[in-house]
């Protein structure tokens, strides 16, 4: 949002005047994120995750066009492809583990920038539409990384693959067909590695897009702040230049720094040995695990062993599953909480911090565990409590709690008081 | 066009235009879509010949059949024995071992090596490998067992491995599919 106190853009070389009338993309930049966009004071580190995001998605996009320049979709030469662009491509073996740590690099970013969402209730009014475009692109984000752990045509690349399209075909009446229509044949070939190529490529530019629309969604309120409190006056806030692009700079110091770390140090501790093993359609390794941001995921898949009255066991896998993430989408409404921030709601912050925080780490945990007890046991109760987390406890939390005191506004948030503060009437 | 009815001839080119594009707009998405299903050279390779003259009883082999394993079991008497000693109404997908096999050749156990769960290659076939606690197979994905008729017996697969079309060309080969 403009506040009223925000900077205009005023050009003052005849180029950018010229510039300004024609075409106005720096005004858009200064606008957005330069002096003209004026931000909260008393944003804490978490609000660099947004920033640190979209550092990951530009790593991402370099690296993967680097990538495909020397990958071939073909099931006959995929493998060789990826091993001859780490070992005899100059600067391959960079670009191919800064590609796949990069991935984690981005779930990581977006896992701590998903929870700053849920403690500070960023969802909220006025912006749910930044939280639920937030939600499309981590589901587009499951969809372009899963599509890219396929590319190597490795053996949990190729097992991947099959048990992700055969979630499809859990679907009735129309599983089968479905699945055989997305692979282009009847298990994972030629066709489905070339589509999935193909997608990997353009997804990306899709999330792109999605980004920007929920920059744009995001500056029509503003950003939010740790206090839940809004903007009042201009002693609340700072312009984004130089401020917080001085504070971003430093968190892609510090981000850049335990990345380089993983790529040049461990770049194979999040991958699994079995993908160094060409794609077998014969055999299906031992423990078949997907990357580490599907853990949690994978566990609620996994959690269903009994059909459930008519529904069969795998299909309810399959719904839990999809639910687990489709439910955020209702988030802003199942809140029913007046104060945003979970800092002054301390019946909501105790059940996110004892209840759904540590169902998350269990889930999480036994997502990577093998398919056996006592695993499957404790996904099942961390999947009730995580449901029951969204749909029971959250709406009656947030309408029966009494929340603390909040401060009339971020300066006084800050300073412990604020002038106007005084003047103004007692709400 | 009878203007006094109050249909203009602009309603009608109106109609007409929007309905055309939206034909084509059908005829656009239908190859967009069918592009993607299986072409005609993978559909061609849909059957397969397999030799089972060498398969002692007890033993299994892996053959494919569309690019995807196909278990071929000789079952001992033992084996079809404790098959047909199940209470058929008590299985998740309730089939007979006869059901399963071709008539005067129940030995003969032919099935599809995916699991019905999430496709996974169950272990059994193999010299060896891990059985499950029914004796038949055992996926290691999602921990599905399957019984001496291939027969889901415990765990989150929905359904019997598939038994796919099949018919013995002679007494020693299949031919599948």
């Amino acid at each position: 949002m403009s506040f009223p106190w925000a900077k205009e853009y005023t050009p003052s070389h005849p180029f950018m005047k010229w510039m300004d009338e024609k075409l106005p993309v720096p005004r858009l930049i200064y606008n957005a994120v330069g002096s003209g966009y004026e931000v909260p004071r008393n944003l804490n580190y978490f609000w660099n995750f947004g920033f640190l995001a979209g550092l990951c998605l530009v790593i991402q996009i370099v690296t993967g066009i680097v990538m495909a320049m020397h990958y071939a979709s073909n099931t006959a030469v995929a493998f060789d492809t990826i091993e001859m662009t780490v070992r005899d491509v100059n600067w391959g073996w960079l670009f191919r583990y800064a590609h796949a740590n990069g991935a984690s690099a981005f779930f990581v970013v977006i896992y701590i920038h998903i929870f700053r969402g849920f403690y500070y209730g960023s969802y909220k009014a006025p912006r749910e539409m930044v939280w639920l475009l937030g939600v499309v692109i981590f589901l587009l984000m499951m969809a372009t990384a899963f599509m890219g752990y396929v590319l190597p045509w490795g053996q949990m690349s190729f097992w991947g693959a099959k048990v992700i399209t055969g979630l499809f075909g859990a679907i009735p009446f129309v599983g089968e067909p479905l699945q055989q229509w997305l692979l282009g044949g009847f298990a994972p070939d030629n066709a489905a590695l070339n589509r999935f190529f193909s997608l990997h490529y353009l997804l990306p530019f899709v999330i792109l897009g999605v980004v920007i629309l929920h920059i744009w969604a995001l500056h029509i309120p503003g950003s939010s702040n740790p206090t839940g409190v809004e903007i009042k006056s201009e002693s609340d806030t700072v312009p984004f230049y130089p401020y917080y692009v001085a504070k971003d700079g430093w968190a892609i110091g510090v981000f850049a720094i335990l990345f380089a770390a993983a790529v040049f140090f461990f770049p194979n501790a999040l991958g699994h040995p079995d993908n160094y093993i060409p794609a077998n359609p014969m055999s299906t390794p031992a423990h078949i695990v997907p990357e580490w941001y599907f853990w949690p995921f994978y566990a609620i898949l996994r959690a269903f062993t009994q059909d459930f009255f008519f529904i069969p066991a795998k299909l309810m896998g399959v719904l839990a599953m999809f639910g687990a993430i489709l439910v955020w989408f209702f988030l802003p409404w199942l809140d029913k909480s007046p104060v945003r921030s979970g800092s002054y709601r301390p019946t909501y912050k105790k059940f996110f911090w004892f209840g759904l925080i540590p169902a998350m780490a269990v889930l999480f945990y036994c997502g990577g565990a093998p398919a056996a007890e006592p695993y499957v046991m404790f996904s099942q109760i961390a999947a009730l409590y995580y449901f029951a987390h969204f749909l029971i406890i959250l709406p009656i939390v947030s309408a029966i709690e009494k929340p603390l005191p909040l401060p009339y506004s971020i300066t006084e948030a800050v300073l412990g008081k604020d002038e106007e503060a005084e003047l103004a009437p007692t709400a | 066009m009878a203007e006094e009815d109050g249909v203009r001839r602009r309603d009608f080119i109106n109609i007409a235009a929007v309905s055309a594009a939206g034909v084509a707009g059908v005829g656009v998405v239908i190859p967009l879509v069918s592009q993607m299903s299986a072409s005609a050279d993978v559909l061609a390779a849909s059957s397969t010949e397999v030799d089972i003259s060498a398969i002692q009883p007890g033993q299994a082999i892996k053959a494919v059949f569309r690019k995807q394993p196909v278990f071929v079991r000789n079952l001992t008497p033992k084996e079809i024995e404790e098959a047909n000693a199940v209470d058929v109404a008590s299985l998740r997908d309730p089939q007979t071992l006869a059901e399963r096999t071709k008539e005067g050749k129940e030995n003969w156990l032919i099935t599809m090596g995916v699991c019905t769960h999430l496709g996974c290659v169950p272990l059994g076939a193999g010299e060896g490998e891990n059985r499950g606690e029914f004796g038949g197979y055992f996926c290691p994905c999602h921990g599905s067992a399957y019984d001496t008729a291939a027969r889901i017996r415990k765990g989150p697969a929905p359904k019997n491995l598939e038994v796919p079309a099949y018919e013995f060309t002679t007494d020693t080969v299949v031919k599948i599919g």
